[in-house]
């Protein structure tokens, strides 16, 4: 075949394979909407009001679209939490726990320290938030290292463990005056800066910075080969002479890393404060997220958008019709059911 | 520490515990077919949710029970249809399910919470109703409660002495080889997942019909996933599902009971004891147990035609 | 072995009967890059033994998998009894009587014997009774001499036993047609004439035998019709006195097969340091793995080692002990003169011991990623730049072209490592491995599962790599093999190095006697 010829059919290939990537997630996007729309009606809200609301309180306005920036940002960083450690075949369920301990750290230094200047403190409680969210990543990771439990279930019981720490904390020691369910507000140098006239702050671009780094490092780096290795095939990485353990223990580490840094992020940036049993399953969500992605970056960045206006949407329905929060659990777990159902276009790379 | 406080802690763990064991029956049934199930959370909850309603809205609850243990076993087709015919991820589809259960339990329940319902009666065995009142009333259970032991057996009995059971044992270590057989794993994972639905559903009745008598959003407070790590603790086996659920809602009697006894320490440190607990225990036999899983535990059965 | 019995198609309903109780015609099977069968006709009687030879990749396993069910044929018809029969699926062969063990036993090792027999029982009640299990279990045993505990767990069980569990399954479940799909790969040589013996026992009682294999040897000694396969055809098919051994060799392989041209070393001097010295190592294999006791070993430079041991005695163990895999509990590893016992599987690699595993593409390749990618993944640091932060693929493919072409393989360096053939995949892995001038080489069953091309140009390799001063462990089940490529054999059973000798001073016989434990009583012949 001519070359010109080869050029043209591969580009009218790769136009058919986007056209078709396209159709399917439209497709997708419909029976979800009406799926939730059967849910709204049965409740006795009008479904295509509410999804008007939705989406003018979102993409119709700019601070409604900040508002999705600012919903997307932690859900963006636990999906890293999780999709790092996946590459290695790692499975993070643990990013809940990682989260409240890194939140409690930080705030522990916020309390502490909160006389110190902006400069001094934001990084110490940076730092604080990523030790504490190693440090409860840490103990699943290193048990697996040891061959003794699965990760999996590790970090789901850590995950019941680690808000009640930060309760612990927070009811007896550092509790405002009027709340025992909260710490009081955080001084402003303990906060994090704000951009844009909204409510979106710093963590957003850490959360770019991170998404890159991760991008780059599995794509040309020496160690994202090598965890690519062991994700797919851990005794043939181990035969090779790929240090295994040593791995899981390190990634899983920087796991917590990440998701600490997310309840530093929420706690410093988003509330200002610590409020016992402040997630409403973030950690989980970014399980999600990866799970969907399959730990692709670009991936990770579109569901965290999407999920991120389901979620946002969801605070206004429960504003304006009285419908339990909870509820957009349902839309969610639609989404997902629909993906999940589909296996046949979605299989990809089985990192 | 007096006798009445001892027995307190027993019966309270009786009360507590026979919800996570009839989950954990039902585990145990996916687990043998080669299903990890994370949905039970959101199982449970729906269930719970129907049952009070049911319970609620007719005055009866049987009914209530009945509804929670068939509303179970229905749900858990959602988990069969994703992990069995459309062979997806088990974990993921189980979290699904789980926000699912979290929503739709949110809005079945709406209408009732703070309702007040006729719970299952309790009943008390001939000799202890002649013991003095205050002893006597710890030990008057319902009838779920005098079931669950029984029931245990009777899975035990399922899996390990009936053509069914042996073909769902071999579902769960060699799908293949159980098609070789002439049996159909897809149709014998669902049946799997019927039943531990139900199962898990009746568990979850217990929970908001006879125990707590009440409807909130949430309550199950990770029940599910108790169950998953009970059934890894007791070695996939009914038998021992019973000593380890009986050990983690004692665990969890015991901090009340240190709380009362004046024992100054946190009840949320206190809260995280049988979590740790089922950690260190899990720990301790990991050594040992690795090899005692199914071996089909969590991987997708591609079917057997080509 | 007595052939007399095989020689004329005597008892039962036979040949006399003319009809075959089961006939395949036509049968057709494509899977997406080779044609596995091509209209494939045979004939099966009763109480008769039919072999189906070939090489490995000629078509056997598929066709019988078409017969049991497990595959469904694209063209063609099967016939039982001399009426078209559809089999859709194990259900429907097993309708018929037709039962098969596998290569790959289809035993599942966490159930007992009684419940892995129970679970093909065609009338098997919905409450089992195991007393009444177990009294059918022993009747059939005695019957054929298959002596098992049937209370015994699967994982538990020898090689050979758990075979006896699979033919019992087959015949409790009322099996009249059996097909044995190279039953006789994992046995000792005297555990393959006590095999045959029942199978003739069988055969007496009327069954069909069907035995897949590739060894001449096997059907020459016991069947009545063999059937030759040849790359998804049927090159001829013939009763057992008109075949004789250049006449299938012929059927088997359209052209000739050069001979391995091989030069021994002579019983040289061990001079120098050896490249690999063990000294009294033991390892504890963990669950269905064997430990290894006591272990004293050298590799010298320029020779090749060979272990033979039938599958399970350790030798997959010892492979992995070389490497790094697997820990010594007790003992010391020196390579290259230096303790390595406790190092890592990098460091022991770095110090020039490489490694080609038996199943390439489960063990030492990742199927997703490119064959250029699992081609650096044994000399990652060798291509890493930046401390890490990018790889230099350049030289990368460079190394690997040149690598692949001084052993004269041709592979795509593009592909995702799962799109190759098993040839491919092997050759791949020996060419990396063979990448960088390697000290020590480990083969485990460097040749399983590939067809001659592929198995003549990897002994090729071991061979260059030998005589350019590397030193070999070759583990083999093909005791040809080990004998044509050793300098020096040893014999591991139970985790012991139970005999070392030469392939000149000694045969397959004594070979196989150590293999299975039994005091050599036997004078090996010629």
């Amino acid at each position: 075949m001519p070359r010109k010829d080869k050029r043209q059919s591969q580009s009218n290939s790769l136009l058919r394979k986007a056209l078709d990537l396209v159709a399917r997630y439209a497709l997708m996007v419909l029976v979800v909407l009406l799926l939730f729309g059967l849910i709204l009606l049965i409740s006795g809200k009008d479904p295509i009001q509410s999804y008007k609301d939705i989406f003018s309180a979102t993409l119709g306005s700019s601070y409604g679209f900040s508002e999705v920036i600012v919903a997307m940002t932690p859900i963006l960083i636990t999906a890293l939490a999780v999709a790092l450690p996946s590459r290695t075949g790692l499975i993070n369920v643990g990013g809940e726990g990682q989260l409240y301990m890194g939140a409690c750290l930080a705030t522990w230094g916020a309390i502490t320290f909160g006389s110190l200047p902006a400069w001094v403190l934001l990084p110490l409680m940076l730092l604080l938030g990523t030790l504490g969210g190693a440090l409860w990543a840490f103990i699943p990771g290193y048990l697996k290292s040891l061959g003794l439990v699965n990760e999996t279930i590790t970090t789901l019981l850590l995950n019941s463990v680690a808000p009640k720490i930060v309760a612990f904390f927070v009811f007896g020691f550092w509790h405002s005056p009027m709340d025992t369910n909260k710490t009081p507000n955080f001084s402003s140098a303990a906060r994090l800066p704000t951009f844009f006239n909204s409510r979106i702050d710093l963590s957003f671009f850490f959360a770019l910075a991170l998404l890159a780094a991760f991008w780059y490092v599995m794509k040309y780096s020496r160690w994202g080969l090598e965890m690519r290795a062991i994700g797919g095939n851990p005794q043939a990485a181990k035969r090779n002479g790929i240090p295994l353990n040593r791995y899981w223990v390190i990634i899983m580490c920087i796991g917590g890393v990440i998701a600490g840094l997310a309840g530093m992020a929420q706690v410093s940036g988003y509330y200002g404060v610590l409020l016992v049993n402040f997630s409403r399953g973030l950690g989980f969500m970014g399980f999600l997220v990866s799970w969907l992605s399959f730990g692709d970056p670009l991936g990770i960045l579109v569901t965290s958008f999407v999920v991120s206006i389901i979620v946002t949407g969801g605070n206004l329905l429960q504003l304006t019709s009285g419908i339990p929060y909870a509820v957009i659990n349902i839309l969610l777990a639609f989404t997902l059911f629909v993906v999940l159902a589909r296996p046949v276009f979605f299989k990809r790379k089985e990192a | 520490m007096s006798l009445l406080a001892i027995l307190g802690v027993i019966s309270s763990a009786i009360f507590s515990g026979t919800s996570l064991l009839y989950t954990t029956l039902g585990e145990t049934i996916h687990q043998r077919s080669g299903i990890v199930n994370l949905g039970l959370e959101g199982i449970m909850l729906i269930s719970a949710s129907a049952g009070f309603g049911i319970t609620v809205m007719t005055g009866s609850p049987y009914l209530g029970v009945l509804v929670a243990t068939i509303t179970g076993g229905l749900v858990n087709m959602i988990l069969g249809f994703l992990v069995v015919t459309r062979r997806a991820n088990q974990l993921a589809s189980g979290l699904a399910l789980m926000f699912f259960g979290f929503g739709l339990s949110a809005l079945i329940g709406k209408p009732f919470v703070g309702a007040k319902i006729n719970a299952l009666p309790r009943i008390s065995l001939p000799g202890i109703s002649n013991l003095p009142i205050l002893y006597a009333s710890l030990f008057e259970f319902d009838i779920l409660i005098y079931l669950v032991i029984p029931m245990a057996f009777l899975i035990w009995w399922l899996l390990f002495r009936t053509r069914w059971g042996l073909g769902l044992r071999a579902v769960g270590e060699n799908a293949d080889t159980a098609f070789a057989s002439g049996r159909n794993p897809f149709l014998i994972r669902y049946q799997a997942l019927f039943l531990g639905g139900m199962l898990a559903g009746l568990g979850a009745a217990h929970l908001s019909i006879a125990y707590t008598m009440n409807w909130s959003e949430y309550m199950t407070a990770g029940r599910g996933f108790i169950a998953v790590a009970l059934v890894i603790f007791s070695k996939w086996h009914p038998l021992r599902a019973i000593v380890g659920a009986l050990l983690f809602s004692g665990a969890v009697a015991f901090q009340l009971l240190l709380q009362s006894s004046g024992v100054q320490v946190s009840p949320f440190l206190l809260d995280t004891i049988p979590y740790i607990l089922t950690l260190l225990v899990l720990m301790a036999w990991g050594g040992t147990r690795r090899h005692a899983a199914p071996a089909s535990l969590g991987r997708v059965y591609q079917g057997g035609q080509q | 072995m007595d052939n007399s019995q095989a020689l004329s198609p005597t008892t039962g309903e036979s040949a006399a009967a003319a009809e075959p109780l089961v006939a395949l015609r036509g049968i057709t099977k494509t899977f997406p890059n080779v044609v596995a069968n091509d209209k494939v006709d045979l004939d099966i009687y009763n109480a008769e033994i039919h072999a189906l030879l070939g090489e490995n990749g000629a078509g056997k396993s598929t066709l019988m998998k078409i017969l049991y069910g497990f595959y469904r044929a694209d063209a063609g018809l099967i016939l039982h009894r001399g009426e078209p029969y559809a089999i859709r699926s194990p259900q429907d062969a097993r309708a018929i009587h037709i039962g098969m063990v596998f290569q790959d036993l289809n035993l599942i090792p966490a159930l007992s014997v009684a419940e892995n027999i129970a679970l093909f029982l065609p009338d098997l009640p919905a409450i089992l009774k195991a007393k009444e299990i177990a009294a059918r279990i022993s009747e059939i045993s005695k019957r054929y001499n298959l002596q098992v505990d049937p209370h015994a767990l699967v994982s538990h069980l020898s090689i050979g036993e758990q075979q006896k569990v699979e033919i019992l399954k087959l015949l409790l479940s009322d099996a009249r047609l059996l097909i044995l799909d190279e039953p006789t790969r994992v046995l000792a040589p005297h555990e393959v004439d006590a095999l045959f013996s029942v199978l003739n026992r069988l055969r007496e009682d009327g069954y069909a035998i069907i035995l897949i294999t590739h060894k001449m040897k096997e059907v020459l000694a016991c069947a009545d019709r063999i059937t030759v396969l040849r790359k998804g055809r049927v090159a001829g098919s013939l009763l057992r006195s008109e075949a004789y051994e250049n006449a299938l060799v012929e059927l088997m392989f359209a052209k000739k097969i050069p001979a391995l041209q091989v030069s021994h070393k002579a019983q040289h001097a061990q001079a120098g340091k050896p490249l690999l010295e063990l000294r009294s190592v033991g390892t504890r294999g963990e669950g269905a793995e064997t430990s290894l006791k006591d272990i004293d070993l050298q590799i010298y430079p320029g020779e090749i080692v060979g272990v033979a041991g039938v599958s399970g005695n350790g030798q997959k163990e010892l492979g992995d002990l070389v490497l790094g895999m697997t820990d010594c509990t007790s003992g010391v590893k020196l390579l290259n003169g230096e303790d390595m016992t406790h190092l890592s599987i990098q460091q022991v690699r770095k110090g020039g011991v490489v490694f080609i595993p038996e199943n390439p593409l489960a063990m030492a390749s990742v199927p997703y990623m490119s064959v250029l990618e699992n081609f650096s993944l044994t000399n990652i640091w060798r291509y890493a730049r930046h401390a890490g932060l990018s790889m230099d693929w350049q030289s990368a493919k460079i190394d690997a072209q040149s690598t692949l072409a001084n052993l004269g393989f041709d592979v795509p360096l593009y592909v995702p490592a799962k799109a190759l053939s098993g040839g491919n995949m092997q050759r791949m892995v020996i060419a990396r491995e063979m990448s960088h001038q390697p000290r020590l080489i480990v083969a485990s069953y460097l040749t399983r599962g590939l067809d001659v091309q592929s198995t003549l140009s990897a002994r090729k390799a071991l061979l260059q790599a030998r005589d350019e001063g590397a030193g070999v462990l070759l583990i083999s089940e093909d005791l040809e093999e080990l004998f044509q490529l050793s300098d020096r054999l040893i014999v591991l059973y139970q985790g012991k190095i139970v005999g070392t000798c030469t392939p000149a001073g000694t045969d397959v016989y004594e070979i196989g006697h150590l293999m299975t434990g039994s005091e050599v009583n036997y004078a090996p012949q010629g």
